[in-house]
């Protein structure tokens, strides 16, 4: 999805990890980790874009990193379980789990890096997308990440861990609710008085950032990487 | 929950009354308010701990039921009670008209109970000319109503007070004022001869103490205790899950019920009863339900939706009840809990519609008192609605199951993925405006009705495979 939907994301991504100091790979045969037939029920589906994930990355070694609590938190908390324990796909399966983080997990815990130079005058508010909220327990990154950015004011969000509708198949088989959802949503982040909501999850991202377009709002819908990649080579 | 039509979850959410939504909203957040203030009061950590507490009693007493049953039928029976199993609700509701019967019962009163929704006890009663009436002010209310509960703990949750003092106005034939207190002394009055003219008493309950056959009962308003001392007959219909095993489980699951249900540190009235007792009704009947609870309890991973003790707020946080209020879940049991039972008790081929009515935010389970994994059990219904598993077979419609298949060889092969992301690029075109596809044709404007689709963009993969050539080079060969 990221790479046909959102390839600036990833761009810039790869830049921002590359200034780091980060060596960065890109297996050629990845496409979906499977999630979206899983949850979605088709479970035998999703085990096997499961397989061909893990076979993937199965001779890369270092972090799997994502600009997605969503796709992360599948494969870490729900591929162990997949698969029968004592199996070479279950045992697999746990090693992969342990190396898959999320983008502002890894640039805070393991790069241990909050300012990475970025520049952004703006009042930004911040979004809690569900996944990497509550799924990953990912709270203070995102925040210590754009805490350090110059010129970067935050703005309180109402409701901001409430979920903006997206939901995957969720979007689809009752698209009347997840519309009322998202216009929740972006009527929260209008009137926070906002110029730029994070939202650093690709699914709510291109669920919020559609929304403020069809009501012609102003307020950009950006992942958090854009704004870490702004002006960012001080 | 004996219905035979399916759950258009879509539909209903569809014709959703917008004073419905508005009313469900406003009173959500005020228990979810009071809620949050009390539970912090609390201590966070401390109420982590009672949670996990409230989690392993419950499950270890679903572990031993048949335990903790047998244990509660022969203290209810040795303190004088009565107790008969309902293997369904028709013999549930059999149980009670027959009591009824006996008794020469004409008016009886009730205290809130989701069961005796579950059993569609009012409707059997009044067929028989028994006249049941509602004692818990908002059950009260959509009783007059010609309604049914919209929340599991807050029936009228979805009206306003000037929608029930209008009610009240028609059905009561007075002249009423949308003020709380003015309108609970107009029920009040209305049902103080009920009390006392009733031949029973009809409660569900809370929970069941096991190592003395005590039924617990919760209410906020004392409607619970007189109605169940008053009459001379005592009918408690409860589902044999509520079952714990001892009063120090009682002391816990009372702590968090209360106050995950209205944001109190401790429910108003908290009615203890043994069997029969010197003062009290002269018969104490208990009817322990299993309507479907027993073959819940046989799904490994289902079960611990049996683990609920109905405090409603799963419900109060879901975004999705609040976007759609009670009456669009077609059923007795609402929101996340409901999107579990309700296919767990009538099947995903009825209800398998109502699993999918969840983005799986989790909000729910994280206010969960006793921590179901609510997403989990919905991903396994899911799961058993597509792919059906060793309960029943799958009612996946075929159309969806081809579009699965499609999809998984189309992203299970790099180079038909690729391949479609170039086709995406090209075909998008006649739609595109600017960055976004603002309509899409069927099936795909379902996505865009809500909002527009994001254009196929530039080809991240070029992108760094030019890179690559080009960085490659000079660092000389690096490998994976």
């Amino acid at each position: 999805m990221g790479e046909n939907l959102l390839p600036d994301v990833l761009k810039k991504m790869v830049l921002l990890l590359e200034r780091l100091g980060v060596r960065c790979e890109l297996p050629e045969a990845q496409t979906c980790c499977g999630q979206p037939f899983f949850n979605s029920g088709f479970q035998a589906e999703g085990r096997e874009m499961a397989l061909r994930w893990m076979k993937a990355f199965a001779d890369t070694e270092g972090y799997i990193v994502a600009p997605s609590g969503s796709c992360v938190e599948f494969v870490k908390h729900r591929y162990p379980g997949m698969f029968p324990q004592g199996s070479v796909e279950h045992e697999r399966a746990v090693r992969l789990a342990g190396r898959v983080l999320e983008f502002s997990q890894f640039l805070v815990n393991v790069l241990k890096i909050t300012d990475v130079g970025a520049s952004f005058p703006h009042r930004v508010a911040c979004h809690y997308p569900c996944h990497l909220t509550r799924g990953l327990s990912v709270r203070s990154e995102p925040l210590e990440l754009l805490r350090a950015v110059r010129g970067l004011e935050l703005i309180e969000l109402n409701e901001a861990d409430t979920c903006c509708g997206f939901g995957g198949i969720f979007s689809v088989v009752y698209p009347e609710v997840s519309k009322a959802m998202m216009e929740t949503k972006v009527g929260n982040i209008i009137v926070s008085g906002a110029e730029v909501v994070v939202v650093s999850e690709p699914g709510c991202l291109v669920n919020i950032r559609g929304g403020l377009v069809k009501a012609a709002s102003p307020v950009r819908a950006m992942h958090l990487i854009e704004i870490l990649a702004e002006k960012g080579a001080a | 929950m004996e219905k035979t039509a399916r759950i258009d979850f879509r539909e209903n959410a569809r014709n959703a009354s917008p004073a419905v939504v508005a009313a469900t909203q406003k009173n959500t957040g005020t228990a979810l308010k009071k809620r949050a203030a009390v539970v912090a009061e609390f201590g966070e950590a401390r109420w982590q701990e009672l949670r996990k507490a409230g989690h392993e009693i419950r499950l270890h007493a679903l572990t031993h039921l048949d335990r903790y049953l047998a244990m509660v039928e022969e203290k209810v029976i040795a303190a004088g009670g009565h107790v008969h199993w309902a293997r369904d609700a028709e013999e549930a509701r059999k149980i009670v008209l027959k009591l009824a019967a006996e008794h020469g019962v004409q008016s009886i009163v009730k205290v809130k109970s989701m069961v005796s929704e579950e059993i569609d006890l009012n409707p059997a009663l009044e067929a028989r000319g028994i006249r049941a009436y509602e004692t818990d002010l908002g059950e009260f209310i959509v009783q007059l109503a010609g309604q049914r509960p919209s929340h599991i703990t807050s029936p009228a949750l979805h009206m306003t007070k000037e929608e029930v003092a209008a009610l009240f106005c028609q059905k009561l034939g007075i002249d009423a004022c949308p003020i709380p207190e003015e309108l609970t002394e107009h029920a009040r009055l209305r049902l103080r001869p009920e009390f006392l003219a009733a031949g029973m008493g009809i409660s569900g309950g809370n929970f069941l103490v096991a190592e003395t056959g005590t039924l617990v009962i919760v209410t906020n308003e004392g409607n619970g205790r007189l109605a169940t001392s008053l009459p001379p007959v005592h009918v408690a219909v409860v589902g044999i899950e509520k079952v714990i095993p001892d009063w120090e489980s009682a002391a816990v699951m009372l702590k968090l019920l209360a106050r995950s249900v209205s944001g109190s540190k401790i429910t108003a009235y908290n009615t203890f009863i043994t069997g029969v007792r010197e003062g009290g009704p002269k018969e104490f009947h208990l009817v322990l339900l299993d309507n479907g609870r027993s073959r819940i309890l046989a799904d490994k991973v289902a079960r611990e939706a049996l683990l609920c003790i109905r405090c409603g707020a799963c419900m109060n946080t879901c975004p999705i009840y609040n976007q759609v209020g009670g009456y669009a879940y077609g059923a007795v049991y609402q929101g996340p809990i409901g999107s579990m039972l309700t296919p767990l008790l009538m099947g995903t081929k009825l209800a398998g519609g109502l699993p999918f009515a969840s983005t799986l935010c989790g909000a729910c389970a994280e206010l969960c008192p006793v921590m179901i994994p609510i997403p989990e059990i919905l991903l396994h219904l899911r799961k058993r609605f597509v792919e059906g598993d060793s309960f029943e077979t799958p009612s996946v419609p075929g159309a969806l199951k081809a579009m699965a298949k499609m999809g998984r060889i189309v992203l299970g092969s790099p180079a038909l993925y690729r391949l479609g992301a170039r086709l995406g690029r090209i075909f998008q075109s006649p739609l595109r405006s600017g960055d976004w596809l603002p309509s899409l044709p069927p099936p795909l404007n379902r996505w865009t009705m809500a909002r527009p689709f994001p254009a196929f963009q530039g080809d991240f993969r070029g992108w760094w495979k030019n890179r690559q050539a080009a960085v490659k080079p000079m660092e000389g060969k690096t490998h994976g």
